[in-house]
């Protein structure tokens, strides 16, 4: 019996169109537009200006506050101009465009290469090193990893869980990456345990990717402390409680993280990215992006330069159909409608995602029948029903006496409920709500 | 294309499940009891499902088209359930202009009143059914004799009993009379009583469809069963010879109907599961109280009802386990 979690989840088509495609290097397009706010938290500020010369790797915006990153160049070029573009999320935000001239990297980045196996640093110059290449959570909730490496005094990580599960459907980018940089990302999980002080990591993967299981499964043996938890697939396992759950069985309190039952979840992503950034000094400017959909005419997995086009992405897929409906940064479920294909990758987007129009478009809304398969499926056993209407008619003291910002959005109550109803929408809206007001206590 | 994009939030897909899909399951798993209910109550258990069917599907049109002016949504398949429901709760020989006034109470104040499907208090099939029980107490409680009733339209019903009815199992237990068929015969569905409740082994092959279509959970009908079971198991222990086993009680009466198709109504019974096995073991109770002290020999009916009206209570204050609430007191 595979282990897995055990409150609620779906079992959506899990259409990974493009799994067992290798990883192609996407072209570098003509013009590059970096975003300046690419993670949770304080938006980073620039440090550089209208015609400069950067170099793939140079620093061109500094972390701004505690919760920040640094962001780096992913070409080299001149600097055009910092503007505001529209970005994933939909709002204006201000980003630096570049124009690429060359290929030249930052001569700090090692070129070489071959596999560095040896961890010469301590913790805390990995963590240091870490902040200073920009890394954030790679499987898209974007918060920046050397926090997540430093947990307060009075806590102590005793494991360390990498998520391979990737259980959205369609994407392919983290399986990709398992099959053809397992070492690399077994020398990073070593990295982010020596930056944890931690002796003992799992690496958790969904069962529908064996190859993946096998392949690093034969690669552990080789790293100390290294366990592989194959994991029955079920959505949304890759959220950080149901996965802890999954793995050690321990269910982590509402509002708390991780840590608090001594845990701590990082993305194989993360882990890559961790790799080169300690091992290589590369800087995180670059990631792997599944582009996939029925609407796609060759769904592949690319390694793409934080900044390009989504349009550019698509067109070497083959370009989309007559029929497409949206264009979604992300995956089906949790990934965020594109308003159009100029948005740049940015550094937690793990998909581009074409669906067509009949696949996405909402059928007619309809009374609630209280079949109560939305209570049955949230992973946070909560009852989305019920705080749909709550936020519906703004009854904010319920909605926050039922728990609602539990919710982590995963969204199997809309996918699942038989009479069409936008459970999340409302949800989202009675959450963000109750977050606004969240200082007041409302008994 | 641009400009053509669709902008929503996520989730962007849907898994395709819909009312009409779960509607139509229902009533796939309906078919077997209905051609039990064919094989032994013949002409009469078809007239009066097609009526019944008929008459529920025309109100709520009618009542919606006219009345509410919405557009009709009886394609959803909800009003030919309680159409099915409320016949397979009738004796196959009840004059057919008492099953139309059965449909106008079932559709009418069980369902429309309160707005139509999902808002409704009370399962509507029940309402109809017991609005009927209480209206028309002489020809809801003589029930025809499987088989032999089979070919004959209008089997007239004389008072009390002659050669074409015949009392159910509960009526006999109560009345201390008659010979109670063998549990095979009641598998089978061989014995008298509301077309739709005779045949226990057609009952759960269709609970068994709706269970592998996810359409229902076990939670109701097994403890529901259960309920009653321990209930009337505990009784007969103490007295077998007042009271029946509890295999009879579990396979008589409209305990089954009940407990697979009705207490498991969607909008009638509770959200979470903890709710839906507190509901479950207050139908249980319930019905082996009334069956076993009360003046009607059975109470499955009652019992649903009176639980329907306990599951905005039950929802209030039972509540689905939260994520990690253990977590807190560890």
């Amino acid at each position: 019996m595979l282990k897995t979690f055990r409150l609620g989840g779906i079992h959506p088509q899990e259409n990974k169109l493009s799994a067992g495609k290798k990883i192609e290097t996407l072209p570098t397009p003509g013009q590059i537009v970096i975003p300046l706010s690419q993670h949770i938290g304080a938006p980073a500020v620039a440090v550089v200006q209208k015609g400069d010369a950067v170099k793939a790797g140079t620093l061109i915006a500094k972390a701004n506050g505690f919760v920040s990153a640094g962001i780096h160049s992913s070409v080299s070029g001149i600097v055009v101009k910092i503007d505001d573009i529209t970005d994933a999320s939909g709002y204006r935000k201000p980003a630096v465009f570049i124009k690429v001239e060359g290929d030249e990297p930052e001569p700090f980045i090692d070129q070489s290469p071959g596999l560095n196996k040896n961890i010469t640093l301590s913790s805390e110059e990995i963590i240091r090193k870490i902040a200073d290449a920009g890394i954030v959570g790679m499987g898209g909730a974007t918060f920046p990893t050397h926090i997540k490496l430093t947990p307060p005094s009075d806590k102590t990580a005793q494991l360390l869980i990498i998520n391979g599960v990737e259980c959205e459907p369609y994407l392919t980018s983290d399986h990709a990456l398992m099959l053809e940089k397992g070492n690399e990302i077994m020398v990073g999980t070593q990295l982010l345990m020596r930056a944890l002080k931690v002796k003992r990591a799992v690496i958790g993967i969904e069962n529908n990717k064996k190859d993946a299981i096998v392949h690093l499964s034969d690669l552990s043996k080789n790293y100390d402390g290294i366990k592989i938890c194959p994991l029955k697939v079920k959505y949304p396992q890759g959220s950080e409680k149901q996965l802890v759950d999954a793995v050690i069985k321990r269910r982590i309190g509402s509002g708390k993280l991780p840590i608090e039952v001594g845990a701590v979840v990082q993305n194989v992503g993360t882990a890559f990215a961790v790799y080169e950034a300690v091992q290589k000094n590369k800087p995180l400017f670059e990631r792997i992006v599944t582009v996939t959909g029925k609407g796609i005419k060759n769904p592949s997995n690319y390694r793409v330069k934080i900044g390009t086009p989504v349009n550019e992405l698509i067109t070497a897929a083959g370009g989309i159909s007559e029929n497409t409906g949206k264009i979604v940064g992300g995956g089906p479920m949790m990934g965020k409608a594109l308003v159009n294909a100029e948005v740049p990758v940015t550094k937690g987007c793990s998909g581009i995602l074409v669906l067509p129009g009949e696949e996405t478009a909402r059928k007619e809304r309809r009374n609630c029948i209280r079949c109560s398969k939305c209570v049955s499926v949230c992973p946070m056993g909560l009852s989305p029903y019920l705080l749909m209407t709550v936020s519906e008619f703004s009854v904010w003291d319920k909605a926050k006496s039922e728990c609602i910002t539990d919710c982590i959005e995963c969204g199997s109550c809309s996918y699942t409920c038989p009479a069409n109803r936008p459970l999340l929408d409302y949800i989202r809206l009675g959450k963000n709500k109750v977050q606004a007001h969240g200082v007041s206590r409302i008994v | 294309m641009e400009n053509k994009l669709l902008i929503s939030p996520s989730p962007h897909i849907h898994g395709g499940d819909s009312i009409a899909k779960n509607m139509y399951g229902v009533l796939i798993a309906l078919i077997p009891a209905f051609l039990v209910s064919l094989y032994y109550f013949g002409i009469g258990a078809l007239l009066v499902t097609v009526v019944s069917v008929g008459s529920c599907v025309l109100f709520e049109l009618l009542i919606q088209k006219y009345l509410m002016k919405i557009n009709p949504s009886v394609c959803d398949g909800s009003a030919i359930i309680t159409g099915v429901l409320l016949a397979f709760n009738l004796p196959s020989n009840l004059p057919l202009w008492i099953v139309v006034i059965g449909a106008l109470a079932a559709i009418g104040v069980g369902k429309m009143t309160f707005g139509g499907l999902g808002n409704n208090i009370f399962n509507p099939a029940l309402v109809g059914r017991v609005f009927l029980l209480i209206s028309f107490p002489a020809q809801m409680t003589v029930w025809p004799k499987p088989v032999e009733t089979r070919w004959i339209f209008f089997p007239t019903v004389p008072d009390g009993i002659d050669g074409l009815t015949g009392a159910t199992p509960l009526a006999m237990i109560k009345g201390h009379f008659g010979h109670l068929p063998d549990y095979l015969d009641m598998l089978l569905g061989n014995t008298g009583g509301s077309f739709g409740e005779v045949g226990a082994g057609a009952l759960i092959l269709g609970l068994i469809f709706m269970l592998w279509r996810k359409i229902i959970t076990w939670h109701i009908p097994v403890f529901t069963v259960l309920t009653v079971a321990v209930f009337t198991g505990i009784m007969h222990a103490v007295n077998p010879q007042e009271y029946a086993s509890p295999l009879i009680h579990v396979l008589s009466g409209g305990l089954l109907l009940g407990a697979i198709f009705m207490a498991t109504d969607y909008v009638t019974s509770p959200m979470s599961k903890n709710g839906m096995i507190v509901y479950a073991v207050g139908i249980g109770i319930l019905t082996s109280v009334i069956r076993l002290f009360g003046v009607y020999p059975e109470g499955v009916s009652f019992a649903i009802l009176i639980m329907n009206a306990f599951t905005p209570l039950i929802n209030t204050y039972i509540k689905p386990k939260r994520f990690g609430e253990v977590a807190k007191n560890g």
